[in-house]
């Protein structure tokens, strides 16, 4: 063995007996992936499932009943009545319905005797909830149907049918949102987990003064990245094993790729987050300062430009543009592919790529800003 | 002036110079929230737009050239692609090149001419479920608005009227701006409480402080100024550029909405003491805020609402300062609540930033004596 791998061993030796004796550098590499992917299987889903709505029966015709019942027996509505229109919007005001209806008092008599160009029931939603809205409103549409049915087929003139779907989901046939969001969580805790391991170790040498010991040994530039990298980039490693097989295992996400393929994507990742970890803590010298950038830098964007929930083919161009340089949008896409579809090299590929050159320009950049002078 | 109060002055300069003085620091406290008020709101949408429909079109007749063409007309689908085979359609799907596949079966034009049309078959990209899901609504409503030979039309006519209130056309962006508010005060409030303390403490000056004449209690005063500021002033930033450069009016009370800023960042700052009273390292405390950090976000209905968490969950959350705060900035900005609507919320919050900072402070009274 020659000096140069030596003096790399025993620095890697450094920073692993650092690692094991900070309890709080395990805790990140090992509690926080499991509690933040438990938070996620448990918090996040865009099924929406019971939504809290009001009822007010202007007509009391046994229609309005049964369609007020119809409503109750959705299995997606808390139901609660009321008979003032100004009370149900106070209600909704304070968020503790997200929709209300209106029977209006000549429902049952323009369905029996016509339709009149005015609608007879008034749907009204919370806007600020966006998702749950539309989800409300087409519920209430789904229960009318039902409703509708029955109504026409107690008069004996049942309804025709008209164009029907049948849907089919390749993957996901269940669709339930779980299947692709936890595979997209992964990449944002690993985000967190690499930039968590890394920001702080740079600043912290200098700010401790060990920088000043370590630049008295002559260490080179290329030693103190890769002393920075190799440890961390072991125990992110084992961060992503734990995460996978949490993730199959108790949450029963269907795995379909291949664990070989499945390991070089997480890896190429980590280089990237690790790397982008160390430049922050490279370029800002000061914990304090990095630890804010990591939240900013990291976090915020792989949740919100990433692909996890909001789909980057609908967003407008320039945002679309953007979300190229950030390494978590490649990772999603692959995670997401590798879970529920499988090794299709097509979309591996170019994430593949665009993770390693994240890695490769966030390490080089890391490598040339590193000073090894004290000024 | 009491000596207390001159105290106290100086120490609340000493903070704020601590943050104003370092260029670099307060660079970290203002870039974020102008380029997250430029990205997010565009980025935050659930809509479905621009994406590729497949279609598979094994009739070929007058009926389904029809409904092709109506289905070309969404903004979901820009681009339409037409494909021969399933196992061309397979492979579309594979590579995520298109989001839905239509296929519509033989002799449709035959059967929608006689009035019993058969079904079409729609195959989704189960990898992007919720959003192939929306753009199959969009499918059904274009479907629902298309004319059936020989069959009467329906008897109810438009029955049903929708409204959105606050917010009309459903845009996303209204819906996230008020979030942001809360989002980013989150980050730099905890930030500047929990790492000052922790970087005070690793540099020695917490022992100084200590040994002078102020008590713990003002140390956490001075402390708190700060991020009340900082939280003041990111707060404002995001209410004028959501006015000014995004056009959503602001609905409700501004005063309230400050007033409940401030009660926010109280939570907050007994969030970040309780985590710097049990840290002794930046590191540590760094760990603190994320671990605090990133649930409080997931669980405050800022991605995904709380209606859709399990039962037990949405009664856990209420430990969540975030998730209060964002159900108040919304009601407030968008939905002119008044104070009455969110009392509960505001009283959780105060309890919260009370029930921390009183931990904290006996934990620091204990480690003095």
């Amino acid at each position: 063995m020659n000096v140069q791998t030596r003096r790399l061993l025993t620095l890697c030796h450094k920073e692993t007996l650092q690692i094991v004796r900070d309890p709080s550098t395990l805790l990140i590499a090992l509690a926080f992936p499991l509690v933040l992917l438990f938070v996620f299987a448990t918090g996040v889903n865009l099924d929406s499932t019971v939504v809290p709505l009001g009822v007010v029966l202007e007509d009391s015709s046994p229609q309005a009943r049964r369609f007020a019942e119809t409503l109750a027996g959705t299995p997606s509505f808390r139901v609660s009545t009321g008979h003032d229109v100004r009370e149900m919007g106070d209600r909704l005001r304070a968020s503790a319905i997200r929709a209300f209806v209106i029977v209006r008092a000549d429902f049952s008599y323009r369905f029996l005797n016509g339709y009149a160009p005015t609608p007879t029931l008034q749907v009204i939603t919370d806007g600020a909830e966006p998702n749950t809205a539309s989800f409300a409103a087409a519920y209430v549409r789904g229960a009318y149907e039902v409703w509708l049915r029955e109504e026409m087929k107690r008069q004996g003139r049942p309804l025709p049918s008209g164009y029907t779907l049948e849907n089919r989901a390749w993957f996901n046939p269940s669709t339930l949102s779980r299947n692709f969001l936890l595979p997209g969580s992964v990449t944002i805790i690993m985000t967190v987990v690499g930039a968590l391991l890394t920001a702080l170790v740079v600043a912290r040498e200098w700010e401790r003064g060990t920088m000043e010991a370590l630049l008295a040994a002559g260490i080179s530039r290329f030693e103190l990245v890769a002393c920075k990298l190799i440890p961390y980039f072991g125990l992110g490693l084992i961060a992503y094993v734990l995460c996978i097989v949490v993730t199959t295992w108790v949450f029963g996400v269907p795995l379909r790729g291949s664990i070989p393929v499945l390991m070089l994507v997480g890896a190429t990742f980590l280089g990237s987050a690790l790397g982008l970890g160390l430049l922050l803590s490279t370029a800002l010298r000061s914990q304090y300062n990095a630890a804010q950038a990591a939240l900013n830098i990291a976090f915020l964007p792989a949740m919100m430009l990433s692909g996890f929930v909001f789909e980057i083919s609908s967003m407008p161009w320039p945002i679309r543009a953007f979300t190229t340089i950030v390494p978590a949008r490649y990772f999603v896409a692959a995670m997401q592919t590798l879970f529920q579809a499988g090794d299709i090299w097509p979309v591996l590929w170019p994430a593949l790529f665009g993770l390693g050159l994240a890695a490769v320009g966030f390490i080089g950049w890391t490598f040339l800003i590193t000073r090894r002078r004290l000024e | 002036m009491t000596p207390t109060l001159v105290r106290l002055r100086a120490l609340m300069h000493k903070e704020l110079q601590a943050i104003v003085g370092d260029k670099q620091s307060l660079r970290l406290l203002i870039m974020p929230v102008i380029i997250q008020l430029l990205l997010f709101p565009f980025a935050a949408t659930l809509e479905v737009t621009n994406n590729t429909l497949a279609i598979v079109d094994d009739d070929g007749g007058a009926a389904s050239a029809e409904l092709i063409q109506r289905l070309t007309q969404t903004p979901a689908f820009t681009r339409v692609v037409r494909l021969t085979s399933e196992a061309e359609a397979r492979s579309y799907i594979d590579r995520r090149r298109a989001l839905i596949v239509l296929r519509v079966p033989a002799r449709f034009s035959e059967s929608v001419a006689r009035g019993e049309p058969e079904p079409i078959q729609i195959i989704l990209d189960g990898r992007r479920s919720n959003s192939a899901q929306i753009a199959m609504a969009y499918i059904q409503d274009i479907l629902a608005g298309l004319p059936l030979a020989h069959i009467e039309r329906r008897p109810d006519g438009d029955a049903i009227a929708i409204r959105h209130w606050y917010n009309e056309n459903l845009e996303y962006y209204r819906f996230i701006l008020p979030s942001l508010v809360a989002i980013i005060t989150t980050v730099s409030a905890l930030i500047v409480t929990a790492m000052s303390i922790a970087r005070e403490r690793e540099q020695g000056t917490l022992d100084q402080l200590l040994v002078s004449p102020l008590t713990p209690f003002l140390i956490f005063v001075g402390k708190a100024a700060p991020a009340i500021i900082v939280a003041l002033i990111q707060a404002s930033i995001i209410l004028v550029g959501s006015v000014l450069g995004y056009g959503v009016p602001f609905q409700g009370s501004l005063l309230l909405l400050y007033a409940c800023i401030v009660a926010y960042a109280g939570a907050l700052i007994g969030v970040g003491l309780m985590i710097s009273s049990v840290c002794s390292t930046q590191q540590q405390a760094f760990l603190g805020v994320f671990l605090f950090t990133m649930p409080a976000i997931v669980l405050s209905g800022y991605v995904t609402p709380v209606d859709n968490m399990p039962y037990w969950l949405q009664i856990a959350t209420w430990a969540n300062p975030v998730r209060h705060f964002i159900l108040i900035a919304k009601a407030v900005y968008l939905k002119a609540a008044v104070f009455q609507d969110f009392a509960a919320n505001v009283v959780a919050l105060l309890i919260i930033g009370v029930v921390n900072s009183g931990f904290a402070l006996w934990v620091f009274h204990r480690r003095l004596s």
